[in-house]
């Protein structure tokens, strides 16, 4: 295989009209020839920027020179010294901002294609029946994680390797967060990426309980004392999703994102076989222009509609990676940018018939630094709809927070943690992730359960 | 998995099950809900808890069959289980957490419609247990749809039965029941709960508010996963947005919006049926129907 050494070697996807009718994943990744031809640009830096630019610090120089020597297994261990879902961040780190924003040859042409050599390598050792080491000895503690998301996962994961004896809390039937409710198929497979991170880490001695909600099953206080449990690590995610506030926001036909996804990710409703239904509207609005909002306009798109992105600023503001925009436009998603809705209306019924939008243009940057969207006057239309999807971010869930006594939440009633150990305002309890921040990324949310881990084991090495 | 202790048929396509969820009988209280699966592909079913025996770590439900996945539900049997049981969801009826001196001064009056009876039944054997003799109304279409009659005699104070069709107990619907104890019998009420059908809360609370009773619902609309992350259950409680599965369920029932709840709660009804249909049908139904979801 012949390469431009200034180019990334293309990966093969799906061709867009075809997997827009379909749920199978979009990209079908490196195999192992493409892999080792990729990982040959890489020049070892000395001083490697990507490995700052990785939130949990992998040895990319050193798991990409094994894969370069076709080693990939040595590879694997590598990567899993660090991270606990390779295959899964391989698929949805934003590395354009991160490793490969920071790669030495993309100075000068395209940096090493990272995510996509993390992948193959986890998809490898998957295919190959490889695991990651566990601990050699037992520290004999027990520790509860709450949550089995990117950071409640990597937590837990860190923590075995540790030696310490750990039970994760899922409030929901099925464990994997964010990974199993929120990110669609089409992006990262459950049954055979997801499914067998999470087995990974079980295969390190990590429990997981199902069906436990934290602050009504049993609470931290309860977990501390009467379950024997010496600290927790609280990794519950972002939470209750946020409306506009406009009229006709109650209507039948208009959804959170959360609520949308979920039907279609957990509850599988997107196959006609599930017990759990979801609406398949023919036209369908979906509001805000984050990843959130491209995972459920391309899930829509999926299930037949013709979809449409309002995002009230432009095309260069819109928070979702460029990689998801740019793989939603191809699809046919259509952006209506510069436009924000006034009023959803509904029929005799109360189902949604339409959405009045207003146009917009930008001002004065505001706090966040970005222009201000300014409404035009006058611009006032309305377009059709039988769905829209509010796709505008979530604020904290109280049910933790309200239930433990002596647990500091700031303005946004996000959980206060030092981002060095993840350390709260209670003893023996940490938190990190979406809980912390408010919605971010799931390598963020793994950085932290990372960093608690660390914080953890301080704790209780004392 | 969640074992099935005791699984028998209260009425016509109306089941009371006993589930083993040690966590939930430890630390539910009267007014919670669990969510319920019955298999790996199952529906989230949220059903109030109807009674629990902490001692033993069980929790009672009762369900009616109004769907494809209730019906899945009520074919299991005494030793089958449920695949998923979470739980307690909600908050606790607000009763509980009040001041016993001021509480066991109120008269309080419950009002049960159809399946509501068995989240009643938790609230008034509470309060029964605690000496405070609560005066409750059942109402259910017919004298074959009553269900509970003995349990709840058993707990409250005065209980009055009355069936749509006059078949049993008094005659007329529990609005009619109201509006006699207080206008015609003598009785008065400082609060009344009131748990059934979302049309029937409805004129509960049309009732009551002539009477100036301030007046507890349970709602049950569509949900998901019960613990505030999708928003499918949000309804509209004196023009705010609540969401019922972690501000409710229970909510002063003279702020409900209730036409809006109840246009809410046939989002997915009409699927269900249809799902229903297309199961007992198999492939003479084609849909369309539009409107098969059963009586909620």
């Amino acid at each position: 295989m012949q390469t431009d050494v200034l180019k990334k070697v293309p990966v093969r996807e799906q061709d867009a009209k075809v997997r827009a009718a379909n749920f199978e994943e979009v990209c079908l990744g490196y195999d192992k020839e493409e892999a080792m031809c990729e990982a040959g640009r890489c020049i070892n830096c000395k001083n490697a920027q990507c490995v700052k630019g990785c939130p949990v610090a992998i040895n990319i120089p050193g798991f990409i020179e094994k894969v370069k020597d076709g080693d990939i297994e040595a590879a694997y261990q590598i990567i899993s010294e660090s991270s606990a879902l390779p295959a899964v961040c391989g698929r949805v780190c934003p590395q354009e901002s991160q490793c490969e924003g920071k790669c030495i040859r993309g100075i000068k042409g395209e940096p090493i294609s990272i995510g996509k050599l993390e992948r193959f390598v986890a998809d490898w050792a998957r295919e190959n029946g490889i695991r990651p080491a566990g601990a050699q000895e037992k520290k004999g503690k027990k520790v509860a994680v709450i949550g089995s998301g990117p950071s409640g996962l990597t937590c837990a994961g860190d923590l075995a390797k540790m030696g310490y004896d750990v039970t994760i809390f899922e409030a929901l039937h099925e464990p994997g967060g964010v990974l199993v409710y929120g990110i669609p198929e089409f992006r990262l497979p459950k049954k055979d990426v997801v499914a067998k991170e999470i087995e990974n880490v079980e295969s390190l001695g990590v429990r997981i309980e199902t069906n436990v909600v934290i602050g009504k099953s049993v609470t931290i206080d309860e977990l501390l004392t009467e379950e024997g449990f010496s600290a927790v690590f609280i990794g519950s995610g972002a939470g209750l999703p946020k409306f506009m506030g406009i009229p006709g926001e109650q209507a039948n036909g208009v959804f959170s994102a959360n609520e949308y996804l979920t039907r279609s990710n957990l509850m599988k409703a997107f196959d006609e076989e599930s017990n759990t239904p979801i609406m398949r509207g023919r036209k369908v609005v979906v509001v805000g222009g984050g990843n959130v909002a491209m995972d459920a306009a391309r899930t829509a798109l999926r299930l037949g509609a013709e979809v449409h992105i309002v995002y009230r600023r432009s095309e260069e503001e819109l928070p979702a990676r460029v990689e998801e925009v740019h793989h939603a436009k191809e699809e046919g998603i259509i952006f209506d940018l510069l436009t924000n809705p006034t009023e959803i209306l509904e029929d005799e019924n109360g189902w949604v018939c339409g959405i009045r939008c207003v146009r917009m243009e930008l001002g004065e940057p505001d706090a966040s630094g970005r222009r201000r969207p300014v409404v035009i006057e006058g611009s006032e239309f309305t377009m059709d709809a039988d769905t829209v999807i509010m796709s505008l971010g979530t604020s904290p869930n109280p049910l933790i927070s309200s239930t433990t006594e002596g647990l500091e939440v700031n303005k946004y009633q996000c959980i206060v943690a030092d981002e060095e150990s993840g350390r709260t305002t209670k003893e023996g309890v940490y938190a990190g992730g979406d809980a912390v921040t408010g919605a971010a990324t799931v390598i963020l949310a793994m950085g932290a359960g990372k960093a608690a881990a660390r914080g953890i084991d301080g704790y209780l090495s004392r | 998995m969640y074992k099935i202790l005791k699984a028998e048929e209260l009425a016509t396509n109306i089941y009371l099950m006993n589930v083993e969820a040690p966590r939930v009988a430890k630390s539910c209280q009267p007014g919670q809900f669990v969510i319920v699966r019955t298999d790996a592909d199952g529906e989230r079913i949220p059903l109030t808890i109807c009674d629990y025996d902490r001692e033993k770590g069980t929790i009672t439900i009762v369900v009616q069959v109004v769907g494809a996945a209730t019906e899945m539900m009520c074919r299991l049997k005494t030793g089958d289980s449920f695949h998923d049981f979470v739980g307690p969801l909600g908050r606790p009826s607000e009763f509980v957490s009040e001041d016993m001196e001021s509480l066991k001064k109120k008269k309080i009056l419950f009002v049960a419609g159809g399946l509501g009876t068995a989240p009643v039944y938790p609230q008034v054997k509470w309060l029964h247990e605690r000496g405070i003799g609560a005066d409750v109304i059942i109402g259910a279409k017919t004298k074959e749809l009553l269900i509970m009659e003995e349990e709840m005699k058993a707990v409250a104070g005065n209980l009055y039965v009355t069936t749509d069709d006059g078949s049993y107990g008094r005659s007329g619907m529990v609005t009619k029941v109201i509006d006699d104890l207080i206008s015609q019998e003598g009785k008065s009420y400082d609060m009344c709960v009131a748990i059934g059908p979302m049309i029937m809360m409805k004129f509960v609370c049309l009732t009551t508010k002539k009477y100036d009773l301030p007046t507890i619902v349970s709602m049950n609309p569509i949900m998901v996963d019960g613990t505030g992350m999708c928003g499918a259950c949000r309804l509209t409680v004196d023009g705010e947005v609540k969401f019922a599965c972690v501000d409710g369920p229970e909510f002063d029932g003279h702020k409900v919006d209730f036409d809006q709840a109840m246009k809410r709660q046939q989002l997915y009804k009409t699927k269900e049926g249809r799902a229903f249909l297309k199961a007992k049908e198999g492939s003479t139904h084609h849909g369309g129907c539009g409107n098969c979801g059963g009586n909620d």
